[in-house]
């Protein structure tokens, strides 16, 4: 085992956007930095690489943001989506600690797309990447390397000397890094299949991963045996249905399939299971990962007919299509005649009414086991299009305890004296349940800022 | 219809994009693929001549390899750029001259330079390396320069013009009257402003490397406007000798001189920055297939630039022989190269963004999309 005379002020585990902010802030605050990234550099940046934005509070114009989105709106958000599970002090510090993420992020390079008209309507609350995440990425890492950091590719940490609640040194592999404060910032376990095994059961075999392999979940459980204070629970993970063709890891975003709303949605029996069109689908794909992942095998069919092209996102594999509902389920593997039944009663409860894809339009069937509650038109126009379903892991809850000042806590409530902790590994503190986009991001932004702040005045007096 | 691997390759990557998008603010060509559903040999070539090979969408891709995915969106549309700039050169057999683009314009233009030097020498004889009191026109006469190069200008603009009419109807532009004019001048305006080498937002495209940068649309306005000043140049001075009976040699208060001299310099600072970003520039995003036709179109401006210089510096020395058949070999070389080289981008890329000035006029495809076919896209999310 070698042993590094070098002693770093703060040593960060995790290369995405919090340990990479955490790590800028750390450095320029004059402190010797040491930035473990367990990925080779061309998989660098965690899940950060396939992100889109973030969330920033703002009490008026913001950069590429338009209007107001005030603490009170966004409080309000966010505790319609946790159902309250969320620390009110420590998610309103955060949400006014978001209002200075924009403009730290353009200050070191990284730049945001400016509106395009049309496209996407999130021009209020969420200011997104030019390029998505990884040019974040991209510009976060040149901005370090000219402070000087110590940067390590491959660097996954796998062990840490830790003594009465303080930390010593990390170790990567043989050799061990020693400093005077850490920094957690390497991400949830979603990667790491067996452990999902454990607390889903063999059903997680079945699971897709939609973003980077890398995050394994180490050094959580690492953190968790050391006696950290444990956040969440192992079975909690925010899940979408995606294209049961997807990559097993790393598909990232375009995997993602947007006709729900437009069609019915069978199980591999060919029986629907659930109202594809219970509310507008951005408000309602989170819960289809979890919803395919309770049906036999874990995979589901969405079929639409030839009225629903061209009204949705374009999915990154092409459609299987037939001519007849028998040739679609031979094509997809149900069983032609019982899909046939599911279609034609469906077609036959559909009550009149006027589609509208952009309100709740009310067009419903009646007298089902399973009603669709809008947008129900009749699956009657050839060719028809099926796409498989599969449930796709975005990101993990479980996570460790921090204080407002990003310290870890210890299973005693107590907090650690130079461990902090950013982003996924302790979002959990702040977003218990559920999902707003970007908000995953702004956690880390503003976390990975107070670790690096908090962290470096610890060093740099001790 | 032409059916080809880089098509193939071309089509596979788009269909990965738009299923994503993330660079919809980097450039038209990201902007134009949303108005499709699917992707067909019209709608690929101008989606092609769209991409400014900037690299910016292959550095900020998370599907880039070693993703799976293998995206490389520019490098798939150099190839294919290279690959239609053959399918539509006039006459068709002479697209041939894309591949080994650089190869073949160099034995050009070791030829045109033998003919001239042993022109040169004949003519003048034993006179070759003597000052001439009319300068240049001692060597080679008016005449005769007028007869050589004017009848190559006119193969050149035919070959050029029919080549630009079948990419023209491959783009559904409608006939040059019935043309919708604001959106051409927001497409001119486009092209002449390099819009889409600005990353998207002002702060410059990831050339020659991952780092936002405004050096390559810099250096490209200098070779561009270079190029037109001394086009300008030479206009000028035909007007002055034709229409104001006012021959060459003209002194350096003229504005044949003043123009060409700054055209001059545009055209040795521009492509030398060009050459310099594209040497420093990441192979990832270069293509396969460019074969030497970027540089040699680039150091065929050079070389007519500094030659166009030097020969007027030497025009009252001895040196005017030797300078002149040096200048007007290169100055064939790059007129001839012109319908089967490098040059012919600058023609592509401004229809397509006219097409695509039209395309978001309408909010809708217009490119490689049948009349009957069209699909509202209004309602898209």
């Amino acid at each position: 085992m070698s042993i590094s005379t070098q002693c770093f002020d703060v040593v960060v585990a995790g290369g995405g956007q919090a340990g990479l902010i955490a790590a800028i802030v750390a450095a320029e605050a004059g402190a010797k930095v040491c930035l473990l990234e367990g990925a080779p550099k061309s998989y660098r940046g965690g899940n950060t690489r396939h992100t889109r934005n973030l969330r920033p509070m703002h009490d008026g114009p913001l950069s590429v943001l338009s209007g107001v989105y005030d603490e009170h709106e966004y409080w309000d958000d966010l505790l319609r989506v946790t159902k309250g599970k969320t620390n009110e002090p420590m998610a309103r510090m955060m949400l006014r600690e978001s209002a200075g993420c924009v403009d730290w992020l353009e200050r070191r390079g990284v730049q945001f797309q400016p509106p395009l008209g049309g496209t996407l309507h999130l021009g209020r609350t969420n200011a997104f990447f030019m390029g998505g995440g990884k040019q974040l990425v991209n510009a976060l890492y040149r901005w370090a390397e000219g402070l000087s950091i110590d940067i390590r590719y491959d660097a996954k940490v796998t062990d840490i000397a830790f003594e009465n609640n303080r930390f010593l040194g990390a170790y990567v592999g043989d050799e061990c890094i020693k400093g005077k404060t850490f920094i957690a910032a390497a991400g949830g376990f979603e990667a790491n299949v067996e452990w999902l095994r454990e607390a889903w059961g063999p059903v997680a075999d079945n699971f897709l991963i939609r973003g980077t392999p890398y995050n394994r979940g180490e050094l959580l459980k690492l953190l968790l045996d050391k006696g950290a204070m444990q956040i969440g629970e192992p079975d909690q993970c925010h899940a979408v249905a995606i294209d049961g063709r997807a990559p097993k890891f790393d598909g990232g975003i375009c995997t993602r399939v947007d006709c729900v709303s437009l069609g019915i949605v069978v199980n591999k029996n060919a029986k629907r299971f659930y109202d594809e069109g219970e509310d507008f689908w951005p408000k309602r794909y989170a819960i289809w990962g979890r919803l395919v992942a309770k049906q036999p095998d874990q995979i589901g069919h969405v079929i639409i007919d030839t009225k629903s092209k061209g009204a949705f996102m374009p999915p990154v594999f092409p459609a299987e299509t037939a001519n007849t509902i028998e040739d679609l389920a031979i094509k997809v593997g149900l069983d032609p005649q019982t899909l046939k039944e599911t279609v034609d009663q469906f077609n036959a409860a559909v009550q009149p009414g006027d589609f509208d894809h952009t309100e709740l339009d009310g067009l419903a069937t009646a007298g089902l086991e399973v009603n669709k509650t809008n947008w129900a038109r009749p699956i009657d126009s050839p060719p028809y299009s099926a796409y498989s379903l599969k449930p796709g892991i975005t990101f993990t809850y479980l996570g460790v305890g921090v204080d407002q000042s990003a310290r870890m806590l210890m299973s005693d409530d107590k907090p650690s004296e130079n461990i902090f902790a950013a982003g996924e590994i302790m979002a959990g503190n702040v977003l218990g349940e559920g999902y707003l986009a970007g908000i995953g991001m702004t956690i880390g932004n503003v976390f990975g800022q107070i670790a690096g702040r908090e962290a470096a005045k610890y060093a740099l007096n001790h | 219809m032409r059916s080809t691997t880089n098509l193939d390759e071309a089509a596979r990557v788009m269909t990965i994009c738009n299923a994503c998008r993330y660079c919809e603010g980097h450039c038209a060509v990201f902007q134009a693929m949303e108005l499709r559903l699917e992707f067909n040999t019209e709608n690929l070539d101008y989606l092609a001549n769209l991409c400014h090979n900037c690299g910016s969408c292959y550095h900020n891709c998370q599907y880039a390899p070693p993703h799976e995915f293998n995206l490389n969106v520019a490098a798939v549309f150099a190839d294919l750029r290279q690959e239609n700039y053959a399918a539509y050169a006039w006459p068709a057999p002479l697209g041939r001259l894309y591949s080994q683009n650089g190869l073949w314009i160099s034995i050009l233009t070791a030829i045109m330079l033998g003919l001239f030097m042993a022109g040169g020498a004949v003519l003048t004889g034993a006179d070759f390396f003597a000052a001439h009191p009319n300068q240049f026109y001692g060597v080679i006469s008016h005449n005769v320069l007028v007869t050589l190069f004017g009848t190559v200008g006119i193969l050149v603009l035919l070959a050029l013009g029919l080549s630009i009419r079948k990419f023209w109807r491959a783009m559904s532009l409608p006939s040059p009257w019935s043309l919708d004019w604001p959106s051409v001048w927001m497409g001119v305006k486009a092209a002449l402003s390099l819009k889409y080498l600005d990353g998207g937002n002002g702060q410059g495209c990831s050339y020659p490397n991952e780092k936002p940068s405004m050096l390559r649309r810099w250096f490209h306005q200098a070779t561009f406007w270079g190029f037109m000043l001394c086009f300008a140049a030479t206009s000028t001075a035909t007007v002055m000798h034709y229409g104001l009976d006012l021959p060459a040699p003209y002194g350096y208060i003229s504005l044949p001189k003043i123009l060409g001299v700054l055209g001059g310099l545009g055209l040795l600072i521009g492509p030398i920055g060009l050459l310099m970003l594209k040497r420093r520039a990441d192979p990832a995003i270069k293509g396969q297939s460019n074969s030497g036709m970027d540089t040699s179109f680039l150091v065929l401006l050079f070389a007519t630039s500094i030659t166009g210089l030097l020969l007027m510096l030497l025009s009252k020395s001895s040196w005017v022989g030797l300078a002149l058949c040096l200048h007007l070999g290169f100055v064939m070389a790059l007129f001839l190269s012109m319908p089967y080289g490098k040059f012919i981008h600058g023609f592509y890329r401004l229809i397509a963004l006219v097409a695509f000035a039209v395309e978001q006029q309408k909010h809708q495809a217009v490119v490689g999309v049948s009349q009957a076919n069209r699909i509202e896209m209004e309602n898209l999310s």
